[in-house]
């Protein structure tokens, strides 16, 4: 049996918004003096729904068991935060209540309270201490940390001279010792490279699989639906939906994502271009609709709409580029005939003014679980000259269902920029060759594509 | 299996109580930002520690020039560097924290953004953190009493009176301070300000028995008069005004409780306007 490890009752939280977030002495002075009795009216009435006033975080009630792992998704100001804040204890409720069950903590952000004057060792004692750690508690993990910060020689040196994956190596090893029954955890896995990254999902992971309660926000739906025993879909301050993180991640994604998947120009003056062709609008799209993380199993289309503005007949190619988070391109296309797998009859004739829409579609099973950007340019073919462009315009995460990673162990990872299913096959040849076995020895066995994080 | 610590999440409402078992249990946290801000202070400094006692120096030496040997400024027939030196080990400190503490909210904004402790721990260290500071001052007006042929006597043992008089007046002042910087901003041009009017409200470059008998009391409102009276009475054996002394000890009470009210009302809402 499984005791209760956080519960909240009609938990809310409203905002002043138009208030300033600091006055001057001046203002609130001169204002406690003209409506004396205007302040008190608004602290007292129950509702206070003024116009000025908007709620963050309304009616919030749930349970969540021990060693249960929350993922909470939501678009942004959906008040995924706010209700981290107040179970964290950082702000108060306006109303309603939370209890909580065991030593809490809360990591929303890698490093709290670093000091860029104080030593690698220094920092441990006094971030570790400010998470919650005490002192003998820091003193027993310490070679552990410093072991899984990979600093070394640098311990005593002031980390204002770390490079700064080192100061977020160091940070996050801190953060990943605090041992406590209850984890509020605030996109801190958004940090580092994706080897560092990995790592730090490893470590979320462990945490779970030793009984301890998180409560995790994030935006990577990869990472929820891995980690997650259960899901919240936070909507307009409200639980929109909570249950299992298949069902409440596709459920979110269907509504449409954080990043927008779309790009549009609303006046000629802002959208790129020049006096023969302008932009219009890049989408990305899969099964039909508007879609900044679609799934890794669907094809993914990539739509632009553009606006010809001279009649006389101008011959145009539209060039696509994909480009990775660190701005690689990782793949480009055109839609020139030779390099397309239907070839478009548009291209190469020529077209008067007029709105346009160019689409190419890539394969299910294409790109990895990453985030893309897409650039694309707009390109003369007489003289192939680039008319107009449109730089990253629109982003995307590919979000994966987790199919490929049946038969891989929990946790794994596919390297690479794209991740197409490939045709297989293994065949026995006889017996082994004499010799065989030191030379798959020799072989260079650490590059497997799949590690676990 | 023990029992869990449990949390209760909840609107609070009015005057709150003092929760000593969680001030209690963050007792390591206050240390450890003692021992930060002690040691940030100096890091990257040449003269490191050695400030702490230069600067009541230099003011001493221009003091005794200008004021002292100059304006022939009174000295309760003490010698004039020595009678300043002790109002000034003091006010150096007050003057620090004043600075510091009035700023430690806003300057750890990290903190109160992203972890709870209980807030008042911030102003808290930023005072504690000055007292290694006044402790090397100390030792230098003792050295200077030995060399001036007035050795600290018995009544050198009250001077506890007077340390507890100027740490509860600079955590008033520190709890009030802080508290409203976090939201009027007006509050750091405010300190320079205030911290210059107090000084010379206060009897460290002259001595109080040049305030009319029947005001000294009225001047004692100012509780910094109070801690350098109590200091000349124990250390330098000067005569000392008890009306002013009890005005001080008074406003410094006062100022702490409402402080610390202030302080515990407004510390909710730190991290949403902060």
């Amino acid at each position: 049996m499984t005791d209760v490890s956080i519960r909240t009752e009609d938990l809310g939280k409203r905002y002043s918004i138009g208030e300033r977030p600091y006055r001057t002495l001046r203002e609130a002075l001169s204002e406690s003096v003209r409506v004396p009795w205007r302040r008190r009216a608004t602290r007292g009435s129950g509702d206070g729904n003024g116009e000025d006033k908007i709620w963050a975080l309304r009616d919030v009630s749930f349970e969540v068991q021990e060693g249960e792992v929350v993922g909470i998704v939501g678009d942004n100001g959906a008040g995924k935060s706010t209700l981290l804040k107040i179970l964290s204890r950082i702000t108060e409720p306006t109303e309603g209540s939370a209890t909580i069950w065991g030593r809490s903590g809360s990591l929303l952000e890698v490093g709290t309270g670093f000091h860029g004057e104080l030593t690698g060792r220094e920092n441990i004692f006094l971030n570790g201490s400010i998470l919650g750690m005490r002192r003998d508690e820091i003193r027993r993990k310490f070679d552990e940390i410093v072991e899984f910060a990979e600093i070394g020689k640098f311990l005593d040196t002031p980390v204002k001279h770390y490079s700064s994956g080192m100061y977020v190596r160091l940070a996050f090893a801190v953060a990943a010792h605090v041992n406590l029954d209850v984890m509020m955890v605030d996109e801190v896995l958004a940090v580092g490279d994706a080897g560092f990254q990995r790592k730090c999902l490893g470590r979320m992971d462990a945490a779970a699989s030793e009984g301890r309660t998180v409560f995790l926000v994030s935006h990577n739906m990869t990472a929820v639906n891995q980690l997650c025993t259960r899901a919240l879909w936070m909507n307009h301050g409200h639980v929109q939906l909570d249950g299992k993180p298949q069902d409440v991640v596709a459920a979110y994604l269907k509504h449409g994502g954080s990043e927008s998947g779309e790009a549009t120009w609303s006046s000629s003056d802002s959208a790129p271009g020049s006096e023969l062709v302008r932009f219009e609008a890049i989408r990305v799209k899969s099964r039909g609709e508007i879609m900044s993380q679609p799934r890794i199993d669907e094809e993914i289309t990539i739509e632009v709409d553009f606006s010809l503005l001279r009649d006389g007949g101008e011959r145009l190619a539209v060039n696509v580029y994909v480009l990775d988070s660190y701005g690689n391109t990782v793949l480009s296309s055109a839609n020139i005939p030779g390099a397309s797998a239907i070839p478009d009859p548009w291209f190469g004739e020529p077209h008067d003014a007029g709105l346009y829409r160019s689409g190419c579609t890539f394969p299910a099973n294409l790109l990895n679980d990453n985030q893309y950007h897409v650039t694309v340019h707009l390109v003369r073919t007489d003289d192939a000259h680039v008319e107009a462009t449109a730089t990253q315009a629109v982003s995307f995460t590919v979000f994966d269902t987790g199919r490929m990673l049946e038969g891989a162990r929990a946790g794994a990872e596919w390297h690479g920029a794209v991740r197409p299913m490939l045709a297989w096959r293994t065949e026995a040849l006889g017996a082994a060759r004499e010799g065989a076995l030191a030379e798959t020895r020799s072989g260079p066995s650490s590059h497997h594509p799949i590690t676990r994080a | 299996m023990t029992a869990k610590p449990r949390v209760e999440i909840r609107p609070t409402r009015g005057a709150v109580a003092l929760d000593l078992p969680e001030l209690w249990a963050a007792r390591e946290i206050l240390m450890i930002l003692v021992w930060r801000d002690v040691t940030i202070r100096y890091k990257q400094t040449v003269l490191g520690a050695l400030w702490a006692v230069l600067q009541p120096l230099l003011m001493m030496l221009v003091f005794s020039v200008f004021l002292g040997l100059l304006a022939k400024v009174p000295s309760d027939g003490l010698p004039y560097p020595l009678f300043v030196f002790c109002g000034l080990v003091p006010w150096v400190f007050f003057a620090a924290v004043l600075t510091l503490g009035s700023q430690s909210l806003v300057q750890n904004e990290d903190l109160l953004t992203k972890v709870y402790f209980p807030r008042v721990l911030i102003p808290t260290a930023s005072v504690l953190a000055s007292v290694v500071d006044l402790g090397f001052a100390l030792l230098i007006l003792a050295g200077m009493m030995i060399f001036y042929g007035h050795p600290p006597g018995v009544e050198a043992l009250l001077l506890p009176l007077g340390l507890a008089l100027l740490f509860g007046y600079a955590l008033a002042a520190v709890f009030w301070l802080s508290a409203l910087n976090v939201r009027y901003r007006d509050v750091r041009y405010t300190t320079v300000f205030l911290t210059q009017l107090l000084f010379y409200l206060s009897p460290v470059v002259y001595p109080s028995t040049l305030v009319p008998e029947a005001y000294r009391a009225l001047y004692g409102l100012n509780p910094f008069a109070g801690v350098v009276e109590i200091f000349r009475a124990v250390l330098l054996g000067s005569s000392y005004d008890l009306g002013l002394i009890a005005a001080s000890v008074g406003v410094a009470v006062i100022g702490l409780a409402t402080g610390w009210l202030y302080f515990r009302r407004t510390e909710r809402s730190f991290a949403d306007v902060i």
